[in-house]
C-alpha cells in the first residue's frame, strides 16, 4: 500500500522515534544530576538566596527555546529549496516545543521576578516585552498553521512566517545589552560573573534541557510524520475506492 | 524558599501538560492507522 514517497517518510519517523528512546534514559539521568547541581551543589547566592536556583533550569529553558526557534528557521529554509514536507513537519515540531519552553521561561522568571523586584511582570522592560512578543509571534505562527488547508501553499507560508519570527531572537538577546533593563546580563565579554561550582551546575542544567528538547522534537516530528503519513493513505484509499465505483 | 518550590513546581506542571497532550496525539494516531488497517483488510476480502 505504501508508495515509494510515503516509505522515507515512514522509515523517518521510525528513526527519530528511535533517536528519542535513546535520548530517554540518558534524558532522566541527565536532568536527576542537573536537580542535584541546582540545589545542592551549588551555593546559595549571597544577595537572592535560594530563588536565585531558579536561574539553573530558566536559563537552560530559554537556551532550548532560542535553539527549538532557530530549528524552525533552518527547517523553513530548507523547505523552501527542497520543497520536502518533512521539513515542515520538523519545523512545526520545534515551533511547538519552542512554544511550550518559552512558556517555562516566563512564568518561572515572573516567580523569580516577584520576591527580588517586588513585581510580577515589569511592563515596559526590554527583555520581558520582546520574549513577550516571541510566545506571540509563534502563536501566529500556529494559528496560521491551523487556518490553512493541508499543501504545499500552507507549507510555504508558515516557512515564511517561522524565518521572519526568528528575527526577534536576537533582540529579545541582545535586548538587555542595547536597553536600559532591570533583567541582569550574566554573560558578558569579560566572562559570566558566576562561581565556579555555578557554573558547572548551569552546564550540566544546560545540557540535560538540551537532552530532554531534543528528546521531545524528535518524538513530536515522528509523531507529526506518521499522522500526515496515515491521513494521506486514507486519501489514497477512498480515491481508490471511489475510481472502483 | 516558597518562590523556589513555586518555580520548578511550574516547569514540570507545564513539562507534564505537554506530554499528556503527547499522549492524547499519540493515541488519536494510533487510533488512525488502526482504522486504516481495518479499511485496507477490508477492500483485501472484498
Amino acid at each position: 500500500m505504501l508508495s515509494q514517497n510515503d516509505q522515507p517518510s515512514w522509515q523517518l519517523a521510525r528513526r527519530y522515534l528511535q533517536v528519542a528512546n535513546g535520548l530517554l534514559i540518558p534524558g532522566y539521568l541527565l536532568v536527576a544530576v542537573a536537580l542535584y547541581g541546582a540545589f545542592l551543589y551549588a551555593p546559595t547566592e549571597r544577595e537572592m538566596g535560594d530563588v536565585q536556583r531558579i536561574f539553573y533550569f530558566h536559563m537552560g529553558t530559554a537556551w532550548n527555546a532560542f535553539l527549538t526557534f532557530f530549528g524552525v528557521f533552518v527547517a523553513g529554509i530548507t523547505y523552501l529549496i527542497t520543497r520536502q514536507s518533512k521539513w515542515d513537519r520538523l519545523a512545526a515540531a520545534c515551533a511547538e516545543i519552542g512554544m511550550v519552553f518559552t512558556t517555562i521561561v516566563m512564568v518561572t522568571g515572573s516567580i523569580w521576578a516577584k520576591p527580588i523586584w517586588n513585581t510580577w511582570w515589569a511592563w515596559g522592560d526590554p527583555r520581558l516585552m520582546t520574549t513577550m512578543v516571541l510566545w506571540l509571534l509563534y502563536a501566529a505562527y500556529f494559528l496560521l498553521r491551523s487556518s490553512l488547508p493541508e499543501g504545499d501553499k500552507k507549507y510555504q507560508f508558515c516557512a515564511v512566517f517561522g524565518i521572519i519570527a526568528f528575527l526577534d531572537v536576537p533582540i529579545v538577546y541582545m535586548s538587555i545589552r542595547w536597553w536600559r533593563t532591570i533583567h541582569p546580563v550574566v554573560i558578558t565579554s569579560s566572562g559570566a560573573g558566576l562561581a565556579t561550582e555555578m557554573i558547572h551546575a548551569l552546564i550540566v542544567s544546560l545540557i540535560a534541557m538540551t537532552v530532554l528538547c531534543v528528546t521531545l522534537v524528535t518524538l513530536r516530528t515522528a509523531m507529526r510524520l506518521n499522522a500526515s503519513l496515515a491521513d494521506e493513505l486514507f486519501q489514497q484509499l477512498d480515491q481508490r475506492g471511489d475510481e472502483r465505483l | 524558599m516558597s518562590y523556589l518550590f513555586a518555580g520548578y513546581l511550574a516547569i514540570w506542571t507545564i513539562l507534564l501538560f505537554y506530554l499528556v497532550y503527547l499522549t492524547r496525539g499519540q493515541k488519536q494516531v494510533n487510533a488512525k492507522l488502526e482504522e486504516l488497517a481495518e479499511k485496507l483488510n477490508a477492500s483485501s476480502d472484498r
